[in-house]
């Protein structure tokens, strides 16, 4: 590739001025004076959360209330900064959920190191844990910004799931084998 | 209410005179700053400080809300604010020129608007002006008093004793002489106008204005028609006066902290802050007085013709009013046109204002000058 000079113009006596350049610049700044503001009133009004977007990560239920966690603790591996603690515990007997494997006794997501990285629901295998539309968390101290097992359930809710998967178990398991 | 003024001593009517305008000038200036902001917000696309409330005033239906969003309250709260706050006085500081500096800047910023006509009432077929000080000197007082405030600039850059300051103060002061020069030549031609020769010559505003206001097509033209170049070399001239953007040097805040009152804060601060606007808005005044027609509602309509088809003739009080009115709306449009330019230009660099001082506007002037005088010497042939 040759090299291509582009020659530099002379100012012409309009832009030497200043003056005109000046005009154009008030021009401008007098059409965006009568433009509606861009800025959003915060508290008041929301930003319109995209699709997709990773905020705080919570748990969630399925449609039938029952928890998708089943503590297999992948995510507190897997979590970069160390931000999960899990303590498994059993489903003691006589509960509804009875045929799942495990639930957490105790969850916790300390939110003063998680990164918001989404890797725990990525790599969740129950599609229990969420990063959602919350984005904003405040606290006083340094416990309250860890988000216990019940707030983790508060701030998720109940997703649609697609699968049921611990009600075909537990209808695989009522069925009597050999048919 | 008039016979009862002028029938108190003479001391009395000063004093009430002088507090007439530090009640005006002050809540002008201060109004001054929150328009700033919004103007600013405004172009920048923002709504500006708008949350701002006292309690009791969010129950007032509409204008309460009104009130809110123009930032009034916030007004009143950085106002407190700047009185109750801590006034911290930096160990390194030369004190008693510290805290004269704001002071000073005071005296002009405040001696200036007393020379200044801002309104006129009829009486008697004559045309009073409304002016705390009918000086003959009029213009010249201006000058030389609003010159002074240079010392303020300075007494402030070097008290500090820290470099940005010093910096500033030293930029001001070349600043100020060099645009002085070119500011002061601008306005002889409209002197050597209004002065026929060998008549007695005056400075005197009112006389400006008088003569922007007669009859005919020459007589009813403002000066801003017939001196355009002078009226641009005025308000350029002017807006490096007043330290404002462009050419707010002494300040420039990218490169020097916040210029001459870096180390300042609270209302020491605040004192400089009013007096550039009390700054702004005599400025503008004069501009208005000179160039603009004064109290004239408009080019080739004097006051009186304004009187005359409003029914005022009679009602001299409530014609002082509306001039007052006129008066000040022309200079609100042009403190907007120096909010709006300063939202718009970025900072010249120092050598860029003292090339454009020394080597266009003076020369511009002296030529502006020259030129006005030959016309004027043929034209009185």
């Amino acid at each position: 590739m040759a090299i291509i000079t582009i020659p530099r113009k002379p100012l012409t006596l309009a832009e030497r001025a200043y003056l005109p350049q000046i005009a154009a610049g008030l021009r401008i700044t007098l059409r965006h004076f009568f433009q509606p503001s861009e800025t959003l009133q915060y508290p008041e009004e929301r930003p319109a959360i995209p699709p997709g977007y990773r905020g705080v990560p919570t748990l969630v239920r399925d449609p039938n209330g029952r928890e998708k966690c089943v503590s297999c603790q992948l995510c507190e591996f897997v979590c970069p900064p160390k931000a999960i603690r899990i303590t498994p515990g059993a489903i003691p007997e006589g509960s509804p959920n009875e045929n799942v494997e495990k639930a957490p006794q105790a969850f916790d997501i300390d939110m003063l190191r998680c990164i918001y990285c989404g890797l725990c629901e990525e790599v969740c295998p129950e599609e229990a844990i969420f990063l959602q539309t919350q984005y904003s968390m405040s606290g006083g101290s340094r416990e309250e910004m860890v988000n216990h097992k019940d707030r983790l359930y508060e701030l998720g809710g109940t997703l649609p799931d697609r699968h049921y998967k611990w009600d075909k178990k537990k209808a695989a398991a009522e069925t009597p084998p050999g048919h | 209410m008039a016979d009862f003024f002028f029938n108190l001593p003479l001391i009395v009517q000063g004093l009430l005179k002088g507090l007439a305008v530090i009640l005006v000038v002050f809540p002008m200036s201060s109004l001054c700053t929150m328009a700033e902001r919004k103007v600013c917000a405004w172009i920048q696309g923002r709504p500006g400080p708008n949350r701002t409330i006292i309690p009791w005033a969010a129950y007032v239906p509409v204008l309460g809300g009104v009130l809110q969003r123009l930032g009034l309250f916030q007004l009143a709260a950085d106002g407190l604010k700047f009185l109750v706050k801590e006034e911290p006085v930096p160990g390194h500081v030369n004190k008693p020129y510290f805290i004269l500096a704001p002071i000073v800047a005071m005296i002009p910023a405040l001696t200036t608007v007393t020379v200044v006509p801002f309104g006129a009432y009829l009486s008697g077929g004559k045309v009073h002006p409304l002016v705390l000080a009918n000086v003959d000197v009029g213009l010249l007082a201006v000058f030389a008093v609003s010159s002074l405030g240079i010392y303020s600039l300075i007494l402030a850059g070097w008290a500090s004793n820290s470099k940005y300051a010093f910096l500033g103060g030293v930029r001001a002061s070349a600043q100020l002489i060099s645009y002085e020069l070119s500011l002061t030549l601008a306005v002889l031609p409209v002197f050597l106008w209004i002065n026929a020769p060998g008549s007695a010559g005056s400075l005197s505003l009112v006389r400006v204005v008088a003569y922007q206001s007669q009859p005919g097509f020459w007589g009813g033209a403002w000066f801003l028609f017939t001196m355009p170049l002078s009226a641009l070399i005025f308000i350029i001239a002017l807006f490096a006066e007043t330290n404002r953007q462009p050419f707010d040097m002494p300040e420039s805040e990218a490169d020097l902290v916040g210029g001459f009152h870096t180390e300042y804060g609270a209302f020491k601060w605040a004192l400089f802050f009013v007096a550039e606007y009390a700054n702004m808005i005599v400025g503008s005044a004069v501009f208005t007085l000179l160039f603009l027609g004064g109290w004239n509602p408009l080019p080739w309509i004097p006051l009186e013709t304004l009187a005359g088809w409003l029914h005022l003739l009679g009602h001299p009080f409530i014609l002082g009013l509306v001039s007052i009115a006129i008066f000040l709306g022309k200079i609100v449009c042009l403190i907007f046109i120096f909010m709006w330019v300063r939202w718009t230009v970025p900072r010249f660099r120092y050598d860029q204002v003292m090339k454009i001082g020394w080597q266009k506007l003076l020369p511009l002037a002296i030529a502006n000058l020259v030129v006005y005088a030959l016309g004027i010497a043929l034209l009185s042939k």
